[in-house]
């Protein structure tokens, strides 16, 4: 730990930035509606530009004197408890800086075009702002608690805008499923908190990963399961996945940013966090490895079945988190794997995500691929930065995905015995689902006949396809060049895991698998091609039919149904609850309120005051005074002869 | 001049309401007159608060006078610092009741000044019982202080009012005599062994808590249910949803913000230092009723179709917290718990002034009858869902505090309950924005708007013109609330620091101290 820097010392402005933006925007009501993106996109450019210079003030410091912590208040102090409101300045906090004040920076000024015609954009960069505000607090917070707090205000921004189409009952429902399933996780989170605070006395980073050694491994083991549900929640894990494909009703420079890029990466960064932590048990790892293998199956599978182009992105997006989890699920061979995927991903699924919202810009907000095809020729710089970004996520070899993915299954790979086999393996098969469910998205999309010709979207009107303005293309632009460049940029010499070291410890060599490097790079490309081919087959070489086939095999009708995952839900906590809920509430009306209103009426006043309300209180209450009298009586008795 | 202070707070409203009771013929002069009192009101408990020092004497600003003297009984007053949070809620929630019922409609042949008279009695009689320091002055104005509550319930409320008051008043009063037996039996055990009897608090309390197990644990009972109804545990809670159903809004602010609160009080002055080994060997048995309120509250808040009845059920849930806090017995579950309830007066009580203006615009309390309103009314929707979320404890809100102090308190002592308390945070995000998106989301639609917005539909009434957005007024009541609700989210340290040796001295008086970690060795 070093003392805070000057430049450091003013870290507290990438919170109020955003922060006072959004207040303001809030309170100047429709005053601000000509100005109001503009200042939104104002203070989140300039927390980017403090951001820009907060790294290289930290990377003027030698490795060893990169960790700083700004202690701005005292939150929550009670006797052994102490709660610091503080920032916690590392090279992963700063990294996470540039990716959300970057990626939020271009997805503001994207979003000036996007939402030109909504009547509520002031609004809109509020929430935005807000979320960035809150996401930065995540990061940067220097205790569980204070990310605990950026954690559920970023939980607050996406149900804000979630639910951003108020009159579609749908946003509204899937806002509030999104919020109810984050708590789920976030009850995990907090119970992992009470524990430390219980077992260490403290809940501030640099104490709790100091004295987490001294546990024994039962309590770390718990305190990483309950770290491991709050990241299931927030970044869409198995068995909580089930809210992100929803919040896709959310406009899509929020699915974007929010839904993609950064808030939903928040369990990685959790995991990554908390390394000391997973660093002391082997069964928690093991834990994380499992369901991010698990996830990034089940978001592969779904992926392929879906004719929504935002949804596809969405199990995407679930998958590609699966890979990240999986990644610092492997610990010290993986912490820093998991985060280069991270960001690699940040930049293509951000453009792709900004791509679609373009399609979907020319195209009446039509989300169904069964309506599009042929848009290259109308779209040209949508259809080349999606096309890179597309490229980058299959894992094309020289673009991001190829070098961050293809670290990971080698990583997996590597792990002893059957766990090699499993996690390498799904990881494996991964890539050529990934392959198969972009292709036939590129293909249904961009190529092929023009079926919007002759269709009319959703609300009934003719499609006319067209560009969208600069103030959208640059910013894909941008991230369609982050596409091609990142992974590599991240990846060459090591340098983005060297400069994670001081918070996640150097990047350790994995052992040689049963596979050699090589030979899983040659078989990942080939499984690639054949994913890519297999789609082509299916939908590139023949006409895609309007209607979605009815007549389906199982494997697609149970991805066609989320793998079952609401219905299961549906099933185990829905139904029973709305049950429970009603059946209570029979049994308070009659029950309990007759139970004790009758307990009372045996003893002699209560129900027979209570049905002569109209015949005169003063009666009741004398009779009320006398049998007082009584009870005082008896219980002066009681307290002689006890 | 701190003396002072809470002599002139208990006096101040006595006097406004004395005024306000004759101004029967004009009803705005009645409401600036009001407002004014309350106001006043509020301006003493600041300064009262800046006055006070936490780490002074544990009760503050005593005064006490004969009243009955052969019995030992006097008019003895003082504060602590729980119970001067609560008078400072008090000071602070009457003067925006009266603003949120500014324009009410009373019913035929009442005036404004008679509905106002009685809100200042009943603020006086609030700040008496947390400031009185003499048992047996407790209990009277403990009682008393449900006349003025009954006829405001009674007087100005729905059409089941008399059923809800009388239901109301009985619980209440049936609680309170049994801890009056309860008070006598300390009295006695006073007068055996000083020779003399008392109802002094710090004098009962050094005899008391040295009696058998057994005494205690009747004694204890008797405070006990008393307190149990009044910050309605389940199962004694069922009085509650009706009061709060049929209570004018103001009243239900009233009632629910600060007069059930003295249940909560009552455990903490009364019963845990007067009967520590009670309260000890009874500690599950609160912790489980505890956690059933949280859950059941939760549940049936989830379950509720009246707007009014589902904050009843919010706040039995919220009570459950504060039990939890209070009979965990650490620092920070009792700080928290305390902190509680000063927040949920706050939260709650904006979320029933919000939920009184939506049924003004709508004239109904089913919320079967709303749907989509946030496109009528854009800010009323908001700051309905600012007091949502400081409902369900979101981070940044004040609520957030009190309810992590009270789960991550509990959880060393208590770890079973505390966790399944944790539940109730799941359950609270769901009947809060459920009930958000059934009022507020979606078309607009609904019996109650859907006649005025200017589509076809049956209005309640269709005399009534479009619904409008919060006028000045309402904001201006509305405000402060938001206000705290953020800064003290974001800066509970004032109340915590205030509270903080008042819990300490609560500990010790019981005997408990905080477990400190094996590891902890700074």
């Amino acid at each position: 730990m070093t003392d805070i820097s000057a430049v450091g010392s003013y870290a507290w402005l990438l919170l109020v930035l955003p922060l006072v933006g959004a207040v303001i925007l809030l309170l100047a009501g429709k005053a601000a509606n000509k100005w109001g993106h503009l200042l939104g996109c104002a203070t989140v450019l300039a927390a980017f530009v403090y951001g820009v210079i907060l790294f290289f003030d930290t990377t003027g410091h030698d490795a060893a004197h990169r960790v700083s912590e700004l202690h701005l208040f005292s939150w929550i102090p009670v006797q052994a408890l102490q709660v610091d409101f503080g920032l916690r300045l590392d090279p992963l906090s700063v990294t996470f800086v540039l990716l959300i004040t970057g990626v939020g920076s271009l997805i503001h000024i994207y979003s000036i075009g996007y939402m030109s015609h909504d009547d509520g954009r002031r609004r809109f960069f509020a929430y935005l702002n807000l979320f960035v505000a809150a996401m930065l607090l995540l990061v940067l917070g220097n205790g569980f608690v204070t990310l605990y707090f950026g954690w559920e205000g970023v939980g607050l921004a996406s149900y804000l805008l979630i639910g951003w189409y108020q009159n579609r009952p749908s946003a509204a429902t899937a806002a509030k499923k999104a919020f109810l399933m984050n708590r789920v996780g976030d009850v995990g989170l907090a119970v992992a908190i009470f524990l430390m605070f219980a077992n260490l006395g403290t809940t501030q980073y640099t104490d709790v990963f100091a004295k987490i050694n001294t546990l024994p491994t039962g309590t770390v083991l718990a305190i990483s399961l309950l770290l491991l549900l709050g990241a299931c929640g927030k970044s869409g894990q198995f068995p909580l996945q089930a809210w992100l494909p929803d919040a896709m009703e959310g406009p899509t420079p929020v699915s974007a940013l929010i839904h993609a890029a950064t808030m939903v990466t928040a369990g990685v960064y959790l995991v990554a966090r908390s390394n000391p932590i997973y660093n002391l048990t082997e069964d928690g790892r093991l834990v994380v490895t499992i369901i991010g293998t698990i996830t990034l199956l089940i978001g592969c599978i779904v992926g392929c079945a879906y004719d929504d182009i935002k949804k596809v992105l969405a199990y995407s997006t679930v998958s590609q988190i699966g890979y990240m989890i999986l990644g610092v699920g492997l610990g010290p061979i993986g912490y820093a794997l998991g985060i280069v995927h991270l960001l690699t991903h940040g930049f293509f699924k951000a453009g792709l995500f900004l791509g679609a919202g373009s399609v979907m810009h020319g195209m009446n907000d039509e989300v169904d691929m069964r309506k599009f095809g042929g848009l290259y020729k109308r779209m040209p710089i949508t259809f080349v930065t999606f096309g890179l970004g597309y490229l980058a996520l299959i894992g094309f070899p020289g673009l991001s995905g190829y070098f961050s993915k293809d670290a990971i299954i080698e990583a997996a790979f590597s792990q002893e015995g059957w766990r090699g086999w499993v996690f390498g393996g799904a990881a494996m098969l991964g890539v050529a689902l990934t392959a198969f469910y972009m292709t036939r998205l590129m293909l249904m999309t961009f190529f092929g006949k023009e079926r919007w010709k002759d269709l009319k979207s959703s609300d009934g009107k003719d499609f006319h396809p067209h560009e969208s303005p600069a103030v959208m293309t640059v910013p894909m632009i941008i991230l369609a060049i982050g596409s091609i460049g990142a992974g590599w940029f991240l990846t060459s010499g090591n340098r983005l895991a060297d400069w994670l070291s001081p918070t996640l410890g150097q990047l350790q060599e994995h052992g040689e698998g049963p596979i050699p490097g090589i030979g899983l790079t040659v078989i990942s490309l080939a499984l690639m091609v054949i994913g890519a081919g297999l789609a082509w087959v299916f939908v590139g070489r023949k006409d895609v039919p309007v209607e979605k086939p009815a007549k389906v095999s199982w494997p697609v009708r149970a991805a066609r149904a989320d793998l079952y995952g609401n219905a299961i839900n549906e099933a185990l906590f829905a139904k029973p609850g709305e049950v429970l809920t009603r059946g209570l509430v029979v049994l308070d009306d009659k029950g309990v309120d007759g139970a004790v209103t009758g307990l009372a009426g045996t003893l002699g006043f209560l129900s027979s005051v209570l049905r002569r309300t109209q015949t005169g209180f003063v009666r009741s209450y004398a009779l009320t005074m006398l049998g007082g009298s009584v009870l005082v009586v008896a219980a002066l008795l009681m307290v002689r002869f006890s | 001049m701190g003396t002072g202070l809470l002599l002139a707070l208990l006096v101040v409203p006595l006097v406004g309401a004395l005024v306000v009771a004759f101004l029967k013929n004009d009803d705005r002069t009645a409401k600036v007159t009001a407002l004014a009192v309350t106001l006043v009101e509020f301006v003493l408990a600041v300064l009262l608060w800046v006055s006070y020092e936490p780490g002074g004497a544990r009760i503050q600003f005593s005064s006490s006078v004969d009243w009955i003297g052969q019995l030992g009984i006097h008019l003895s007053f003082g504060v602590d610092g729980i119970a001067l949070v609560m008078i400072g809620v008090i000071a602070l929630l009457v003067p925006i009741v009266v603003g949120s019922s500014w324009a009410d409609r009373l019913p035929t042949g009442r005036s404004a000044g008679g509905f106002l008279s009685l809100i200042l009695v009943q603020e006086a009689l609030m700040v008496g019982v947390f400031a009185a320091t003499d048992v047996f002055l407790f209990y009277v104005l403990f009682e008393i202080m449900l006349i003025p509550m009954y006829f405001l319930i009674g007087g100005y409320g729905g059409p089941r009012r008399q059923y809800a008051a009388v239901k109301f008043f009985l619980y209440s009063f049936l609680g309170g005599l049994i801890m009056l037996a309860s008070a006598i039996g300390c009295y006695s055990l006073a007068a055996d062994k000083l020779g003399h009897g008392t109802f002094d608090w710090a004098q009962l309390v050094t005899v008391v808590r040295e009696a058998p197990l057994g005494t205690q644990v009747w004694l204890f009972f008797g405070f006990f249910l008393a307190f149990a109804i009044k910050a309605p545990l389940v199962p004694l809670h069922t009085w509650l949803p009706d009061a709060a159903e049929q209570a004018p809004i103001g009243v239900a602010v009233i009632l629910v913000g600060v007069l059930d609160k003295v249940g909560t009080f009552g455990f903490l002055r009364y019963l845990l230092p007067m009967f520590p080994d009670a309260s000890k060997a009874l500690a599950p048995l609160v912790l489980v009723l505890g956690v059933i309120g949280v859950l059941y509250g939760s549940l049936l808040a989830v379950g509720q179709s009246d707007l009014k009845r589902l904050i009843a059920y919010v706040s039995i849930a919220h009570f459950g917290f504060i039990a939890i806090g209070i009979f965990a017995f650490t620092s920070q579950s009792e700080v928290g718990a305390v902190s509680y309830m000063v927040n949920h007066s706050i939260a709650t009580g904006m979320l029933i002034l919000v939920i009184g203006m939506v049924i003004a615009r709508g004239g109904s309390t089913k919320i079967a009858d709303y749907g989509g309103m946030s496109k009528l009314t854009p800010v009323l929707a908001g700051l309905f869902l600012v007091a949502g979320l400081s409902t369900l404890s979101l981070p940044g809100t004040n609520s957030f505090v009190s309810e992590f102090l009270v789960l991550l308190g509990s959880y060393p002592t208590q770890p079973v309950y505390s966790v399944l308390a944790t539940i109730g945070m799941i359950l609270a995000a769901l009947y809060v924005l459920w009930l958000y998106q059934r009022v507020m989301q979606g078309p607009v639609r609904g019996n109650a708007l859907v006649g005025v917005s200017g589509g076809p539909g049956a209005a309640t009434d269709p005399e009534k013109a479009a619904v409008t957005d919060l006028n000045k007024r309402e904001l201006v009541v509305l405000a402060p609330l938001v206000l705290l609700i953020v800064v003290l989210g974001v800066y509970p340290k004032p109340v915590l620091d205030v509270v903080g040796p008042s819990v300490t001295a609560t500990m010790q008086a019981v005997g408990v101290a905080d477990a400190v970690p094996a590891q902890e060795g700074k």
